[in-house]
């Protein structure tokens, strides 16, 4: 298994992150135009429930929340993977992030942005939203400061802007790289502007150095904070099935679940249509997949913890919830879940399986539909069954419009994704640079390479 | 007098390591080995930092005041708001909760800190800025730049110094 060569010339990194930026293979046109076509679909749904009102979502009393929270909650829980790819494990000093980090990053902050646009999708009344922003005003309408749906909104605020700027801060070395190595035009513009002038000075460096680790250590605490405070909007409720104190470290591990399996579906789609099999190598993926199965096993323990919290706790309502969701109509959903989140990662523990990308993929998608279909079950079955019986409604089902926005969200992060890959350098080249020569210089050191990099 | 910019290259940090340790070695007049140097290179690298000794970097405390000035505006905000606000029913609960407060509080703790250690980055490190006079793409790809400004009557020492470390590439400023 070849991992990135100590002896690959810096100018070779240039030159290959550069062309991603020029001629993808064909794959990726393919792929941008079936996320335009889905992105369309998902506003004509939008568009229809804009005029038409929220009865054409299927969303109704009991039903209040349906696909679009448990979206929502998919999408946030998606994010996480780039701060543990770029902050902790640069905390770690665990080098082999370095060429992969930057498109996952991508990933929190697109993934954080389709998030963001569920809860307007929920609102219904798009045009009344700014009832809900705090400010003066004679409505007496005010925010509840108590409430973790506010608790929320302040979070994923914090979270999106400032994985927005880790992200660009991580990216000015490597504009200026663009904006040295493209003619002219207005891309090279648009680098000139973005590079801010930075011409790698030590004293450009020092700074740079200080400023990534510093919003590095925020970040980490922020994402903990930030679906932990997801998981108090249920936690903190009352309803039957989400009062359970593990909930949070349970929402925590789900997220890094998600974010991870993404990261493996997006690491084999880069790596093929932007030809970066040279620094996406199989050895990275490796770690990818056995920090994914780890995180597996964590996630599947504290569902364990849920239901024995349920089951032993003598709050029988809780407890006919659980049993309606393996037995009733949710059963297909929850079993598929359970499968898909905690049986096929087991997969990933076979040696073989580790590196070889066709299984890896299909179970990298299969984990992802076990993740979204935990945060459905974790929704929706619990306004179908709740404390009353004449409040029980089993038989209702999302709406093609909400199927349809569902949908269209997919296509709307593929889409932002897939254009910031072709517009901005998605391995990060100082980075890698900077991999090829501490690993040299060790090499060097033990006397094993004659001559360094350059 | 005014002074004239040369930019010279070097292809590992070896080379510029040795070239800096001359500068700092050789009395030059008309060149402060201290403001009158700059070393760019294309990686973050702990060598450059090495041979031009310890420099002091302040954002760390742009950092510490933007986390408490986000926490503590933050909290006055909230706790105002909920103040002023008669029409919700407290039920003889606490006028300003701490523990939900606490929670906004750290967000925007951690927000303030965000945006103001950023803006602490973009002062020290002197960005946006214009390109210096002499700028050489390769710096950006593997070379090590050294820019040096100098008085006229200096540039010919540090030329020398510079092809004798065997410079790849010098650059020198138009006179004026």
């Amino acid at each position: 298994m070849k991992d990135i060569r100590e002896d690959i010339a810096w100018a070779k990194i240039n030159q290959d992150v550069m062309k991603s930026l020029e001629n993808p293979r064909p794959l990726y046109w393919v792929i941008l135009f079936f996320a335009v076509l889905a992105f369309g679909i998902g506003i004509g749904c939008e568009v229809y429930q804009y005029q038409m009102g929220m009865g054409v979502a299927n969303l109704d009393n009991p039903h209040v929340w349906g696909l679009y929270i448990a979206t929502f909650i998919f999408w946030i829980g998606m994010s996480h993977s780039g701060t543990l790819l770029s902050a902790i494990l640069h905390l770690m000093h665990a080098d082999w992030r370095k060429p992969i980090y930057r498109f996952a990053e991508a990933m929190t902050t697109f993934s954080l942005m389709t998030a963001g646009l569920f809860v307007m999708v929920h609102l219904g009344r798009l045009w009344q939203f700014y009832y809900a922003v705090p400010y003066p005003n004679e409505r007496w309408v005010w925010p509840n400061f108590q409430s973790p749906l506010l608790w929320d909104a302040m979070a994923i605020f914090t979270y999106l802007s400032s994985s927005v700027l880790f992200l660009f801060v991580g990216m000015i070395p490597d504009l200026a790289i663009a904006r040295d190595n493209m003619q002219s035009g207005w891309r090279r513009k648009l680098y000139t502007l973005l590079a801010l002038g930075w011409e790698g000075t030590d004293r450009q460096w020092r700074n740079f150095r200080v400023t990534y680790l510093t919003i590095a250590c925020f970040l980490i605490p922020l994402a903990v904070s930030v679906h932990s405070i997801v998981a108090s909007d249920f936690g903190m409720s009352q309803q039957p099935g989400w009062h359970v104190t593990s909930f949070p470290p349970y929402f925590v591990a789900g997220a890094l679940y998600s974010g991870c399996a993404a990261i493996i579906t997006l690491f084999i789609i880069l790596r093929y249509v932007f030809k970066f099999e040279e620094y996406m190598t199989l050895p990275i993926l490796k770690k990818i997949v056995r920090l994914t199965f780890a995180i597996a096993m964590v996630w599947t323990y504290l569902n364990c913890v849920e239901f024995a919290s349920v089951w032993y706790s003598h709050d029988a309502v809780s407890k006919d919830l659980l049993i309606q969701k393996m037995t009733g109509p949710y059963a297909p959903f929850w079993w598929a879940m359970i499968f898909c989140g905690s049986i096929v990662p087991l997969i990933f523990a076979i040696k073989r399986f580790q590196t070889n990308i066709p299984v890896l993929f299909a179970t990298s998608l299969l984990l992802n539909l076990g993740m979204w279909l935990e945060r459905w079950m974790i929704v929706s079955p619990t306004f179908s069954h709740g404390y009353y019986p004449w409040t029980w409604d089993h038989d209702q089902w999302p709406s093609m419009i909400q199927w349809g926005i569902v949908f269209g969200s997919f296509g709307w992060f593929t889409l932002l994704f897939m254009v910031f890959c072709k517009m901005f350098p998605s391995v990060s080249m100082y980075e890698v640079k900077e991999m090829v020569y501490h690993r040299s210089l060790h090499l060097k050191q033990n006397g094993t390479v004659e001559q360094g990099v350059h | 007098m005014s002074k004239r910019h040369l930019l010279a290259l070097y292809g590992d940090f070896d080379q510029a390591e040795a070239v800096v340790r001359e500068l700092r070695n050789t009395k030059i007049n008309g060149f402060d080995v201290n403001d009158d140097m700059i070393v760019k290179s294309p990686i973050e690298h702990p060598e450059v930092e090495r041979f031009l000794g310890d420099k002091p970097v302040y954002v760390q405390w742009f950092t510490l005041v933007g986390a408490v000035l986000g926490g503590s505006l933050g909290f006055l905000g909230i706790s105002s708001a909920q103040a002023n606000f008669f029409m919700q029913m407290k039920g003889g609960k606490p006028i300003v909760p701490l523990p939900p407060n606490f929670v906004l509080t750290y967000e925007l703790f951690i927000l303030g800190g965000v945006y103001i250690t950023v803006l602490g980055f973009l002062i020290c490190a002197a960005l946006p800025a214009k390109r210096s006079p002499l700028y050489n793409a390769k710096v950006s790809v593997d070379n090590i730049g050294i820019l040096v400004k100098a008085e006229e009557a200096a540039i010919g020492v540090l030329k020398t110094i510079f092809t004798k470390h065997k410079a790849l590439e010098i650059q020198e400023e138009a006179g004026k």
